[in-house]
């Protein structure tokens, strides 16, 4: 339920980076720990794009593992179910991965002569 | 016309929390501060603040009370004469399931904060979206209560997760109940592990004075350099 909150959090985002020009794509990374569900965020993002830059862009949502680390026993392991206890030693566990909810990066349509250089940059494969 | 990809790497709920962080400089310039105060629907948070907020020990307590509509529950404080001002997340229907930093932020004009220690944020009765948006708070103290299951835990991990205390409500139930006490404290220790609780009944007033106490410690703390 907390998807529409969100997808209107993430418009916000790529709005703000998007200068203006209409978004096609929003890369999205998620944790686990988030618990959001990547059909309902979409339906909502849909919903929620229009009349801003977004509207019509696609969505891709990249699911990261929730990952937990022990500092007594120097392991890490992935959870499904959320249980935040060393399964050796009982200890608390860190969470290493899992909380993100961060906007990636968006693609904009643009004229090649309005592109600015750090954008140009960005265009670069990784 | 071509597509350009735009670097952005940014958390997605950033813009609320620079505003969060404007309330909580406010907050803390005035000396105040907040527990922000979440549950589900009926958990009994409005029962219990009127419970706790009057004659707290040199503290003086006042609430923002966060509801979809109404204000049912800032007339009930109000009654006792708790300083409280109403955030209606939409006057229409439909509003918002939660409190996020920015509608914090349009109510303070309407908040006194110099003549208050203490702010409580009654958020909107709810146990996932309130989890996702800070609002200014110095600390977070949810509320389950016994007639919710004891697998509550499990199911909002964010939300067990986020609070630094956790009062368990309705104790006075227990007898009337087939409730496994044992086995929500076993959840709440797996999904937050260490995390505080404390048992109480806003009925009775059982278990309500270390709560008291809890609040007053945060409270004395607050414009205290560290």
């Amino acid at each position: 339920m907390h998807e529409l909150s969100l997808s209107g959090a993430v418009i916000d985002t790529a709005v703000k980076h998007a200068g203006g020009r209409p978004v096609k794509v929003v890369s999205l990374r998620v944790g686990r720990l988030r618990q959001v569900v990547p059909d309902t965020l979409e339906f909502y993002f849909g919903f929620t794009a229009r009349g801003t830059v977004c509207e019509g862009a696609r969505l891709e949502q990249e699911m990261l593992a929730a990952r937990l680390g022990c500092d007594a026993c120097q392991r890490e392991w992935e959870i499904d179910l959320p249980v935040f206890r060393c399964p050796d030693c009982g200890g608390p566990a860190r969470v290493i991965a899992g909380n993100e909810f961060e906007v990636e990066s968006i693609e904009v349509e643009s004229d090649a002569e309005s592109v600015k250089p750090e954008e140009a940059q960005c265009t670069a494969p990784r | 016309m071509h597509r350009t990809k735009v670097k952005v790497v940014e958390d997605a709920l950033d813009a609320n929390h620079t505003i969060a962080n404007a309330n909580r400089a406010d907050f803390d310039r005035a000396g105040v501060t907040v527990v922000n105060f979440m549950s589900a629907p009926g958990a009994g948070k409005t029962t219990l603040l009127e419970r706790t907020l009057t004659g707290l020990e040199g503290v003086r307590a006042g609430v923002l009370e966060g509801d979809v509509q109404g204000s049912m529950d800032a007339d009930r404080l109000a009654a006792l004469h708790v300083p409280v001002t109403q955030i209606n997340t939409d006057p229409s229907f439909g509003g918002e399931c939660h409190l996020d930093a920015n509608m914090v932020r349009s109510a303070l004009p309407e908040i006194v904060l110099d003549d208050l220690d203490l702010l409580v944020i009654e958020n909107v009765g709810n146990l996932v979206c309130p989890a996702e948006f800070k609002v200014g708070e110095d600390a977070r103290v949810m509320v389950t209560s016994i007639t919710e299951g004891e697998d509550k835990p499990l199911k909002y991990p964010l939300m067990f997760r986020t609070c630094e205390l956790v009062l368990v409500n309705k104790i006075d139930l227990l007898p009337h109940l087939e409730y496994d006490l044992d086995r929500l404290l076993t959840n709440l220790d797996a999904v937050h592990p260490g995390v505080p609780r404390m048992l109480v009944s806003a009925r009775t007033g059982e278990g309500i004075e270390p709560w008291r106490e809890w609040l007053v410690a945060k409270a004395s703390r607050a414009g205290v350099p560290a």
